[in-house]
């Protein structure tokens, strides 16, 4: 299982967690398992996240490997200018 | 990304050669947007509102349409309004459409609601007056906080989207939470506490170069379109939906781009030049007016921010907590969350949460700037932290440093920091001698620190040999920033031939792969690492050709210096064969020898800076003169010291006018009152200190050479360091942005 640390503002989708654990070996499947455990995360996600991995921003990729015990943050997706 | 050979010994990476595009730019020989001509071509101008939210009640274009000069009028329903075609026009696409050409209302001064293309630009102006436009004006609001009250007018129900909590008002369209820890018990642990209110107003990316474009469009579907932009492959797909036509079917070209920091990411006038024509059949041109850039092209969101800061005697802080409330024009995007998540990212925080407002109001839709709402967030936290030192007799950059975020930091916005500089710009910062150089009486001394993220993105890279063993570079991000003599020097680095004789073209939207827009400080990191990957894939291939011509194996030999060379003991006693004896003949032993990438490299690094600031205020005209400046920046590793230099100076000077003089005012009546550059005031070289530079290297883990952006973390710092030294010089804490002289006058009366 993965940990994965939400922002606070996504509390109100997951019933109250900022914390929630899913099976996921890949950020493809991370943001898939989130969605299948709290359908409510679908919005967000839709509207655009980045995946951070051990401090490493993944911004879109899917297929970024997640190792065993990584620290795992959902961000929103950033925008430059 | 896995990078297997991180190189630290540079040869060419970290020169000073002449820039590239340096001829053409001072004969005149560079093509910007609206050097471009066609055969046939017409002129195009745009009906703008008059009134800052109003329904349309009908237009009437049949006395325009009946003049001898005019060719084509649209509105929008020249415009697709199909859902069905992927990507619809949903989202971010519908509100582009209804930004560059209004439906049932008019949102804001100055918003399109038809256009003309006429024989020539004077008789397509002068049609405009003809096209009779019914309007029933509705209240209106501009200020972000009276546009979040119960009682402000509705610009669009049902614009909210998932994020924004129940009760609050239809203009508040996304909202933002995060941090970590319990502030309230940060807060009871320290000595002082400080809260406080600040205000910043819109301003303009002010580029020198206005929107301008070319544009041809058949019945047949395909099109071309030039412009000056940021990105030309969201400006082909923006374009392609909202007129209904296939992506692939439309090229387009960027042009020479004479600034854009941000504000030229997106479309305005290109989606209107290519319906008229379509409409006309003919070319059609479009060049913004400076006051069409000011009233209806993207200036930076407004800001109202509550933030407060514990600190205990010796400077650590307890608990940090703001408010971010941005307005960004009549339509979804004010960055309230990217200001939220950088606010407090420079500091080691336990307790910390922050909360972003994205707010509605009656004005032009925001467009990124640099570093989208970081520096508004910074200006309040540094603002009240300097205040804290104040108070509690602190010396400002030992307090950042006690503070200050490093690798392993749980970041403000989540996750833990990887090897990060700020402690290398703020050591640098005490170090350098105008930290310690003696103030004049009435000078006063500010430093900040700011963020920010920095990007990857889509980037797609190709690279070709010549037989003459020249290189021509393919890259798809427009040049905003010099990335053309960084991408050289990086091709050089890695081929071992020298910078000149490397050519790099913005190639259009047919001639290569998708590329994300030139913005997110990204260019230099994800197109180089491209370049790198591309020209190293072209190393491989020069090297399976010398192994064919000495008849060795490939894995024998290795690249030195621009030459093949034998490698191992087994390899063969082969003197080393340079690049352009192998492409001398590449066609009869194999063929073109080429490079590509394609990826959307995920590495970026964030990066940190540190700038210090001295002002003068003369308390009879409330006048302030910044008398020096200094940028200290994390660059990762500058490819190009004298364009690193140049963005920092850029973000300097940017946020002097931003700190000092640039405002949008509007008048009761909703209208912009200053669209022109007498009224709107930006910096010009006589209002300039010389901006001295530091430029710290703490390689990014995620680029083969190390790579950070650079272009706009140099924008985050200056608004607070800037408020910090006038604060101390005027003897009376700036808590609202520009520090106009009226407003210092006002602050000094109001401080007795």
């Amino acid at each position: 299982m993965v940990e994965v640390h939400l922002w606070s503002g996504l509390r109100s989708l997951t019933g109250g967690k900022q914390v929630v654990e899913v099976e996921a070996a890949t950020t493809g499947e991370l943001l898939r398992a989130l969605v299948r455990v709290y359908p409510q995360l679908q919005a967000p996600i839709d509207a655009g996240v980045s995946v951070a991995i051990d401090g490493r921003i993944i911004a879109s990729g899917l297929s970024e490997a997640i190792p065993e015990g990584a620290e795992i943050y959902l961000m929103q997706r950033l925008r430059g200018g | 990304m896995a990078l297997d050979d991180r190189k630290s010994d540079f040869k060419f990476v970290g020169t000073r050669p002449d820039r590239p595009d340096g001829l053409d730019k001072v004969t005149g020989r560079a093509k910007f947007g609206a050097d471009a001509y066609a055969p046939g071509m017409l002129h195009g101008a745009i009906l703008r509102s008059p009134h800052a939210h109003a329904r349309i009640i009908s237009i009437d274009t049949s006395r325009a349409e009946a003049h001898k000069d005019v060719k084509a009028v649209v509105t929008r329903v020249d415009f697709s309004d199909k859902v069905e075609f992927k990507p619809g026009l949903e989202g971010e696409f519908w509100n582009v459409l209804e930004n560059v050409m209004a439906g049932e209302k008019a949102l804001y001064d100055g918003h399109a609601v038809a256009a003309i293309a006429a024989t020539s630009a004077l008789a397509a102006r002068d049609a405009l007056k003809l096209i009779e436009v019914e309007y029933e004006v509705l209240p209106h609001v501009t200020d972000v906080d009276k546009a979040m009250e119960p009682d402000a007018p509705v610009i669009r129900e049902g614009a909210a989207d998932y994020s924004v909590p129940e009760g609050m008002h239809p203009n508040v369209v996304r909202y933002h939470e995060s941090g970590h820890g319990d502030v309230e018990a940060g807060f009871a642990e320290a000595d002082l506490v400080i809260e406080d209110s600040f205000v910043t107003e819109a301003t303009h990316q002010g580029y020198i170069e206005p929107h301008a474009c070319l544009a041809t469009l058949g019945n047949d579907g395909k099109g071309e379109l030039w412009c000056t932009t940021q990105g030309h492959w969201i400006a082909q797909k923006t374009c392609a939906a909202l007129l209904g036509i296939e992506t692939s079917q439309l090229r387009v070209t960027a042009s020479e781009i004479g600034g854009g920091f941000g504000g030229k990411t997106t479309v305005f006038i290109e989606p209107v030049a290519l319906a008229l024509s379509r409409k006309a059949n003919r070319p059609v041109k479009i060049v913004m007016n400076r006051s069409e850039v000011f009233r209806a092209t993207g200036p930076t969101a407004s800001a109202s921010m509550d933030v407060k800061i514990g600190m205990k005697k010796d400077g650590t802080i307890t608990a940090a907590q703001g408010v971010f409330r941005l307005q960004g024009g009549a339509f979804p995007g004010a960055p309230g969350d990217m200001t939220a998540m950088c606010a407090f990212a420079p500091y080691n925080l336990t307790n910390v949460r922050q909360v972003g407002y994205d707010v509605m109001s009656n004005r032009p839709k925001q467009a990124a700037y640099r570093a989208p709402g970081a520096p508004m967030g910074a200006f309040a936290v540094e603002s009240v932290l300097d205040e804290l030192c104040n108070k509690l007799g602190l010396d400002p950059v030992d307090v950042r440093l006690k503070n200050a975020a490093h690798e392993g930091t749980k970041a403000s916005y989540g996750p833990r920091y990887e090897r990060i500089g700020l402690v290398e710009t703020l050591e640098a910062a005490k170090a350098h001698p105008h930290y310690s150089a003696p103030l004049k009486p009435g000078q006063g001394r500010g430093i900040s620190c700011g963020f920010w993220f920095n990007h990857g993105g889509e980037t797609s890279v190709s690279l070709a040999l010549s037989e003459d063993g020249s290189a021509q570079l393919m890259v798809g991000t427009p040049d905003i920033g010099g990335s053309r003599a960084s991408m050289a020097l990086m091709a050089a680095e890695v081929l071992g031939i020298p910078y000149e004789n490397i050519r790099v073209t913005v190639a259009d939207t047919a001639t290569l792969g998708y590329n994300d827009v030139s913005h997110g400080s990204r260019v230099t990191y994800a197109s180089g690492l491209a370049t790198i990957k591309a020209a190293r894939s072209a190393v491989e291939k020069l090297c399976e050709r010398a192994a064919a011509k000495w008849g060795i194996p490939a894995d024998a030999v290795k690249w030195e210096n621009g030459h093949a060379v034998p490698s191992g003991p087994n390899a063969g006693d082969f003197d080393p064969m340079p690049l352009a004896d192998i492409t001398a003949d590449m066609g009869s032993t194999g063929g073109p020898i080429s490079g590509h990438f394609e990826a959307t490299p995920e590495g970026a690094g964030v990066s940190f800076g540190t700038h210090i600031v001295d002002a003068e205020v003369d308390p009879e005209t409330g006048k302030t003169s910044v008398t020096r400046y200094t940028v200290i920046q994390d660059a990762g590793k500058a490819i190009h010291p004298d364009y690193v230099e140049g963005q920092y100076q850029g973000g300097a000077a940017q946020g002097i006018g931003w700190a000092l003089n640039e405002e949008y005012v509007y008048g009761d009546n909703g209208r912009l009152q200053n669209s022109i550059f007498l009224d709107y005031r930006i910096p010009v070289a006589s209002d300039l200190p010389m901006i001295d530079t530091v430029i710290v290297e703490v390689p990014n883990p995620g680029h083969p050479f190390g790579v950070r952006g650079v272009g706009e973390t140099g924008i985050v710092p200056p608004l607070a360091a800037i408020a910090n030294a006038v604060s101390k010089a005027a003897g009376v804490r700036m808590r609202q942005l520009p520090m106009s002289p009226p407003r210092i006058l006002a602050a000094l009366k109001e401080d007795g």
